[in-house]
């Protein structure tokens, strides 16, 4: 039942991307055809290459035949590199999703103890720092910070090289070292959210009465907080995580363009220049998916944090 | 060492029966054989105002004994207990006093140690079984973590000792529920979970505060006889708190009743029931529902409990006691031995009162 309901679901959702992803970009005035041929093209000269690429007629003809190749997994050819869609779309995945990976295991790693510590150090020294410094993380923008982290770790101290990404499949070492200030610079604003919700989710739970119980047990602090009040606090902050990976992601298209980093983000701005609707919408649909996938996973983390949920 | 002296005496020697048990109401600094928990001369402040919440608290629970508290609702009964457990929330502190559980003071224990003595030595059975379980754990978990915390026991151990003690409280199929998370249990399951987790390290003091109040009728009864019982054959003592006199009566062997703060009488159950003297418990008895009066309006106590705020110099009683006069508005009765182990807070039994009665 929750599976049927939730496949359903997913069906639902990708239809109305797929139907926006279409429309949506139609919509903005522009022509691949008179953007390839320039100025000076003929009336004559632009229908031509619009039949030979596959955009000429009613739209909603071009929209079932777009949807009918889509859903067969042929995406099209793109229009400015004259390559199919999912060969360009695959040789630049593994670098936007792997550097939206990494700042997301940054964001936890650092996120979760920092969160923790501020809620045990309730108004004292520790929590007044953390919680301004994630004030601090919260207003700093990313690409910014990805600048500074350029001029200080790259330039300065020489102890990354910047603008040289090496693919995993050559050299695996390199390229988590290529990846790692891009990531920092993305999970800096994402750690300063976890920390602040997490904190607050924790000093809620720890007025809940089973934290007496545990305590009367007399079990350790460390006990109490790792064991009894972290698994609570954390089902809300799973959402919030979830909701933010879609940002993470939005944000790595961007920061790609601060570090030069061969990623969808480049591809995509080179696409809508150059109004590549194949291109576009591919990208689009497949980004849409991601979210939606991710979704799916923090549903499921939901349902092992919480029994409620699980056993209903 | 005189904890160390207390288990050695505690093994060679067989338990008192109920018949010797010493009942008299020991003096400040005395130190009994049979004492278990010794509260002495205890207040609890609130931390911002350093207003008392409770104070001025004697009370001593020993060895095998129930000792009852009741008192009506806000009069400080779950702020003593936590205070003994030391779990009170953060926004009260321990005042002055004493508070001493087999001799050794839990006032100036740090809370290492006093970490180390709850739910081994001392443990509590809270209001509301709804609430008192972590709703992400499973039972099993929430009931041998103590186990082998306290008792050293490896996971099959602490798991077969778990289903015996499940048993105990007289649930149905143990090993089921030790799989089960609390939102899969009633009411009534969940607290009989929470009095196995309470008694499962066999500590000397169990806290049970109104253990049924947040529970239906029928399955109350249910759970004292539980806890009963397995008291009959674990000989713990217990400190049970309650709004209902009738189950006092039935199940303690020494009261406490409080009001507004401070105990205001205590003695033995037939002390207080055959002669109460204090008119807050001569209107509570005269508040009990009985069969024979049907149809009558039931009695109630007039006006409330005075706040933290309006508590004045004299007996806190005092505006609602029908027998009040002016020495009441102005000085605050002591609790006064009134022979045997029965003690009194109130001018009206005292000698005072009666000379200016006249
Ligand atoms: N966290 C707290 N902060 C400030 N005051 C408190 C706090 N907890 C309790 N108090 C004060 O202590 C008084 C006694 O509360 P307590 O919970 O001990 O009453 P009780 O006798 O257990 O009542 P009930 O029968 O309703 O459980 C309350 O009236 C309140 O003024
Ligand atoms: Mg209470």
């Amino acid at each position: 039942m929750y599976w049927a309901r939730k496949s359903f679901t997913l069906l639902l959702t990708l239809a109305f991307v797929l139907l926006l992803t279409f429309f949506a970009f139609r919509i903005i005035p522009g022509n691949p055809a008179s953007a390839i041929l320039g100025m000076e093209a003929s009336q004559e000269q632009i229908s031509e290459l619009e039949q030979k690429l596959g955009i000429e007629g009613p739209l909603h003809l071009q929209f079932f035949r777009w949807a009918g190749g889509v859903i067969q997994l042929d995406f099209g050819h793109s229009i400015r590199f004259s390559e199919p869609v999912l060969s360009l779309i695959a040789s630049r995945l593994p670098v936007t999703l792997s550097l939206a990976a990494m700042s997301l295991a940054i964001t936890l790693l650092v996120a979760l103890p920092l969160g923790i510590a501020a809620a045990r150090a309730r108004g004292r020294f520790a929590d007044l720092f953390i919680s301004l410094t994630s004030q601090l993380g919260l207003a700093i923008p990313s690409f910014w910070m990805g600048i500074v982290l350029i001029l200080v770790f790259g330039l300065t101290l020489k102890w990354f090289t910047v603008s040289t990404f090496v693919p995993w499949s050559e050299n695996a070492w390199l390229a988590l070292k290529s990846l790692t200030l891009p990531a920092i610079a993305l999970a800096v604003p994402q750690i300063a959210i976890v920390v602040r919700y997490l904190r607050t989710t924790m000093l809620e739970q720890m007025n809940e009465d089973y934290v007496r119980t545990a305590k009367s047990k007399g079990l350790s602090n460390a006990n109490v907080y790792y064991k009894h009040v972290l698994r609570n606090a954390l089902i809300p902050v799973v959402t919030v995580v979830g909701i933010n990976f879609g940002e993470i992601l939005a944000g790595s298209l961007v920061i790609e363009g601060v570090f030069t980093l061969p990623g969808m983000g480049r591809l995509l701005m080179t696409a809508i220049g150059n109004r590549d609707y194949p291109l576009v919408q591919g990208m689009v649909l497949l980004i849409a998916f991601t979210v939606i996938i991710i979704n799916f996973v923090v549903d499921l983390s939901y349902r092992w944090l919480d029994p409620k949920i699980r056993l209903k | 060492m005189p904890l160390l002296t207390d288990w050695v005496k505690k093994a060679i020697e067989p338990e008192p029966s109920s018949q010797q048990r010493n009942c008299r109401l020991p003096e400040a600094g005395e130190r009994d054989e049979d004492e278990l928990l010794a509260v002495r001369n205890l207040s609890v402040n609130v931390k911002s105002s350093s207003r008392p919440v409770i104070e001025g608290i004697d009370l001593t629970v020993g060895r095998g004994e129930i000792v009852g508290i009741v008192g009506e609702s806000g009069c400080g009964k779950s702020v003593l207990s936590l205070s003994i457990m030391g779990l009170l929330p953060s926004a009260l502190k321990l005042g002055g006093g004493e508070l001493r559980l087999n001799g050794q003071s839990l006032h100036q224990a740090s809370q290492r140690q006093i970490r180390s003595m709850r739910g081994k030595h001392m443990s509590m059975i809270f209001q509301d079984p709804m609430t008192s379980l972590n709703p992400t754990l499973t039972i099993g978990e929430q009931l041998t973590e103590s186990l082998r915390l306290h008792l050293k026991l490896g996971g099959r151990e602490a798991r077969e000792r778990a289903v015996l003690w499940l048993r105990r409280t007289g649930l149905p199929r143990p090993e089921a529920i030790l799989s089960s998370y609390p939102h899969q249990l009633s009411g009534g399951m969940r607290q009989r979970v929470m009095i196995a987790i309470a008694l499962c390290c066999e500590p000397e003091l169990l806290i049970a505060d109104e253990p049924t109040t947040a529970l239906d009728v029928t399955i109350q009864a249910q759970i004292l006889d539980v806890l009963f019982r397995i008291r009959e054959e674990e000989q713990t003592s217990i400190l049970f708190i309650s709004h209902d006199l009738g189950v006092i009566a039935e199940l303690c062997d020494r009261v406490a009743v409080m009001y507004a703060g401070q105990i205001v009488e205590q003695g033995t159950v037939e002390e207080l029931f055959e002669s109460p003297q204090h008119p807050y418990t001569i209107g509570l008895m005269k508040s009990i529902p009985k069969p024979e009066k049907k149809g009558m309006r039931l009695y109630a106590i007039p006006g409330t409990v005075p706040s933290l705020h309006d508590r004045g110099e004299g007996c806190r009683f005092q505006s609602r006691c029908a027998h009040a006069a002016a020495i009441c508005l102005d000085a605050m009765p002591a609790l006064e031995h009134r022979g045997g182990s029965h003690a009194v807070r109130c001018f009206l039994a005292s000698g005072e009162r009666r000379e200016m009665d006249v």
